[in-house]
């Protein structure tokens, strides 16, 4: 299981919670673990949102391992100018 | 990609400055920007632009347009893919409207004819029936009651049903408890503040040649900030494969975010599909400022508890930001941002997107940012003031630094904040006495800096010389940085390395020049690519003495044997390498592609000084010093450039530039004349201090400086006028009227 720290804005779909935790091995399982979880967060994921891993933001990648050793936080997708 | 032992070693090449690759095209006007395309048969595209600031369009009649001698095509939203969602539909209702008018100049209709004049002319006998409806384009009247709901529809899931229905978004973020922060707090100060609109003021309009084929093919000629994403966008709009649009970037005359996406380029595309001829259109200047996307105008509510040390116990803001008529405010930017580079427990930040009848928002270095810190760093120099405590002591005690958990969630690797404020601090700007109405800003700026998705070709030429293809539109030097990191890592001089802006049918995907990413990304690509030719190169040394491909090291250009068991033989320059590549197993060529992750935050610390003149509001800005870090400076002409040029920027938006729209609802100032930049006259040298805190995820150290030069200047300069004037400047921008306004009412307030 890992902990993924949510923005506060998020808890209304999660029972108040700011983070939760879910079984995870990627940022991809990740993902659809929340979704499957908390099916309110579907749509804002699905819109595209940034994954912090140990203080690196990961704008778009599926691929990269997750564990319970990391400090996981879901961002909104970063944009830039 | 991690920080390697390279950067332990000399560099050659990387930190010099030499002549920029591309400087003898531009100083002679042989370079190629947006508008200097043509090709045979072309024509010209002009556009039918809304008069009203919200309406419903009843009926389009084209056909006097169409009977104009000269007129070959007129096309409307018809002549687009339907079935879009999402930011695809967005970008389509902006670029040509269905069935309302959603802002002053919002596209209708676009013409094209054989000459320009002709095509304006026909512009003209378009006969627009519209039902005018109310509008709204202040920020505080769009979410008051009664204010015209624009577009319920485009309401985020996660707003809540209370909010004003012209609120497309909330973002929340924080920590910790502010309730618990503030009853610690010796001092509390909360302040409203509003920031207007700021166009990016790039020098050079939209401008574009497309041309259709009747066989479903297409070319593109723009300026950009990334052709793979115009390729990307226009096909869609189109309805067509991605790949069969191939899109050449021009020369780019600035874009500061705001050519990360598209006006013209689908329109030119419907345009000339539809005549079978290409089309060429430029967008005039009142085109421009009336209908491309400006940075959002912002009203924000910051509150800070402070103990009488100086520590920050907690902060609390609202960040309200308008997006245009359109649900794509970065409101969830300042939110994250701006208290970023301070170590607070209680934390409590929300952005609202709101939506006007306004143009629909564009990116702008740090987009959201800026606005923020107006608001944040004003408070803070207020506490300063409160408490007795100098600016910059005040935000070192509050510093993040490596280990400290920002307000937006993610912990800090190594930053460099604290290195940016003490080099402040130690500047002699800092030090510099100041006379009766002149007075000093301080303010600090985070920006996250971006990776992204990156493709990087090189080739080796029979004579040693090398071409490298990018796909990242060079805004500000970044050909001359490339040719560094290859050099440095091939051992070649920069002179021998060519670097061209391939299209999108030459070369893989690359995300837009944006996010503060070309310098990190396509450096981190081409340091690879140019490292896989040079294992390639050992390698035919290798077979040329018989050894191991192991027992060869590659150094200052040269092959040359290493490890005891190696033998003794001649180091192999590259140029003998290259010379007889075709007979030792065939040409010599690099790539990489990765979308990398590991962008450094960037930081920056401001000081500016200001005298204000109290009998016209009128400032003049003294002086000014940039102090930030960049990582490693590859070229640092052209970090200083960014440096200035985010200083410069800020400073108008600050003292000079807004949007003033009628009662109306209709853009006044469509002119620079009315919409006043900064010019060189207006501004002293910007000074800049480079600080080189290597970014841990760069082979070289690398972090971006695109876009954190542009956070702190409107806090600064805010501050400055503040002290400058004993009246807190919580408005922008900050022209003599206003600041007028408020030194009088100072002096009536004290008799």
């Amino acid at each position: 299981m890992v902990k993924v720290e949510l923005w506060a804005g998020l808890r209304a779909f999660t029972g108040g919670e700011r983070t939760v935790e879910v079984d995870a091995k990627n940022i991809r399982e990740l993902l659809q673990a929340l979704s499957d979880a908390y099916p309110g967060l579907k749509p804002i994921l699905d819109e595209g949102v940034s994954v912090a891993i140990d203080g690196e933001i990961f704008a778009d990648s599926l691929i990269e391992p997750v564990g319970p050793e990391n400090e996981i936080v879901l961002m909104q997708k970063i944009r830039g100018g | 990609m991690a920080f390697d032992t390279q950067t332990e070693k000399q560099f050659k090449y990387i930190g010099t400055r030499p002549k920029r690759q591309d400087g003898v095209d531009k100083v002679t006007g042989h370079a190629l920007y947006g508008a200097d395309t043509y090709k045979a048969g072309m024509l010209h595209g002009a556009i039918v632009r809304s008069p009203h600031a919200h309406a419903r369009i009843i009926k389009i009649d084209t056909s006097k347009a169409e009977a104009l001698d000269g007129v070959k095509a007129v096309v409307t939203r018809a002549d687009f893919a339907t079935g879009l969602t999402g930011e695809n539909w967005n970008i389509l209702e902006n670029i040509m409207a269905d069935k309302t008018a959603l802002y002053d100049g919002h596209a209708i209709a676009a013409i094209a004819a054989t000459s320009n004049l002709i095509a304006r002319d026909a512009v003209k006998l378009v006969e627009v029936e519209y039902e005018i409806l109310p509008h709204v384009t202040d920020i505080k009247e769009a979410i008051s009651e009664g204010a015209p709901i624009i577009r319920e529809s485009s309401i985020e899931a996660n707003v809540p049903p209370d909010h004003h229905k012209n609120i497309t978004r909330r973002f929340e973020c924080g920590k910790g408890d502010v309730d618990v922060g503030f009853a610690e707090a010796d001092l509390i100060v909360e302040r409203d503040f509003t920031t207007e609109a700021a166009h990016q003021g790039y020098i050079e309009p939209h401008a574009c040649l497309a041309h259709m084929t009747a066989d479903g093919k297409g070319e593109l000629w723009c300026t950009t900030q990334g052709h793979y994403n115009v390729q990307r966008i226009c096909a869609a709009l189109l309805g067509m494969e991605t790949s069969q649009l191939r899109v050449t970037a021009s020369e780019i005359g600035g874009g500061f975010g705001a050519k990360t996406t598209v006006f013209i380029d689908p329109v030119a595309l419907a345009l000339s599909r539809k005549a079978n001829r290409p089309v060429k259109m430029v967008m005039t200047r009142s085109e421009v400022l009336r209908a491309t996307g400006p940075a959002s105008s912002s009203w924000s509510t910051v509150k800070v508890g402070m103990k009488k040390d100086g520590t920050i116990t907690a902060a609390q803001a609202t960040y309200r930001l308008q997006g245009g008529a359109f649900p794509s405010a970065p409101s969830e930017s300042p939110a994250q941002v701006t208290f970023a580079p301070y170590d607070i427990e209680h934390a409590e930040m929300v952005g609202l997107s709101v939506m006007t009848n306004r143009p629909k928002q564009a990116a702008f270095r740090a987009p959201g940012a800026p606005m923020g810190v107006f608001a944040s760093e004003q408070v803070l120099d207020e506490m300063a003031q409160e408490l007795g405590i100098d600016p910059i002591e005040l935000r070192l005690k509050n510093a993040a630094k490596e280990g400290t958990r920002g307000v937006h969630g993610p912990t800090f690797k190594r930053i460099g904040l604290i290195e940016t404020l003490e080099a402040a601090k130690a500047h002699p700007h800092y030090s510099i006495p100041l006379k009766e109405n002149q007075g000093r800003g301080v303010a600090c700026g985070f920006w996250f800096n971006f990776g992204g998705s990156t493709s990087v070709s090189m080739a080796l030429s029979e004579d040693g010389s090398v071409a490298l293809s990018i796909g990242t539109p060079d805004i500000g030097g970044s050909r001359a940085s490339m040719a560094l990191m290859a050099a440095e890592v091939l051992g070649i001089p920069y002179e021998d390395i060519r670097v061209t802006v391939a299209d999108t049918a030459s070369l893989g995907y690359n995300d837009n020049t944006h996010g503060s990413r070309v310098t990190y990304a396509v450096g981190l690509a081409t340091i690879e690519a140019c490292r896989s030719a040079v294992k390639e190169m050992c390698k035919r040394a290798a077979l040329k003495w018989g050894i191991d491909e192991e027992a060869v090291s590659w150094e200052d250009g040269y092959a040359k044997p290493s490890g005891p068991n190696a033998g003794d033989f001649e180091p192999l320059p590259l140029k003998a390498i290259a010379s007889e590549m075709t007979k030792t197993g065939g040409p010599i060529n690099g790539h990489f592609e990765a979308s990398p992750n590991t962008a450094g935050p960037g930081f920056a610390t401001h000081l500016v000084d200001v005298e204000v003149d109290p009998e016209t509001g009128k400032t003049t800005v003294l002086r000014y010093t940039v102090v930030m870090d960049a990582g490693k400076a590859i070229h640092p002409d052209y970090v200083e450039g960014q440096m200035q040029g985010g200083a410069v920027q800020g400073i108008g938006w600050a003292l000079n530039e807004e949007y003033v729209y009628g009662k109306d609802g209709r853009l006044q100032n469509t002119v620079f004349l009315d919409y006043r930049v900064p010019v060189a006259s207006d501004l002293p040298m910007i000074d800049c201090v480079i600080i080189e805190v290597p970014n841990p995820g760069h082979p070289f150290g690398v972090r971006g400086v695109g876009e954190t030069s542009i956070v702190p200047p409107l806090g600064a300069v805010a501050n400055a006028v503040s002290n400058a004037t004993g009246v807190r400047q919580t408005d922008l921008p900050m022209s003599p009227p206003r600041v007028l306004k408020g030194i009088l009412e100072k002096q009536k307030a004290n008799g």
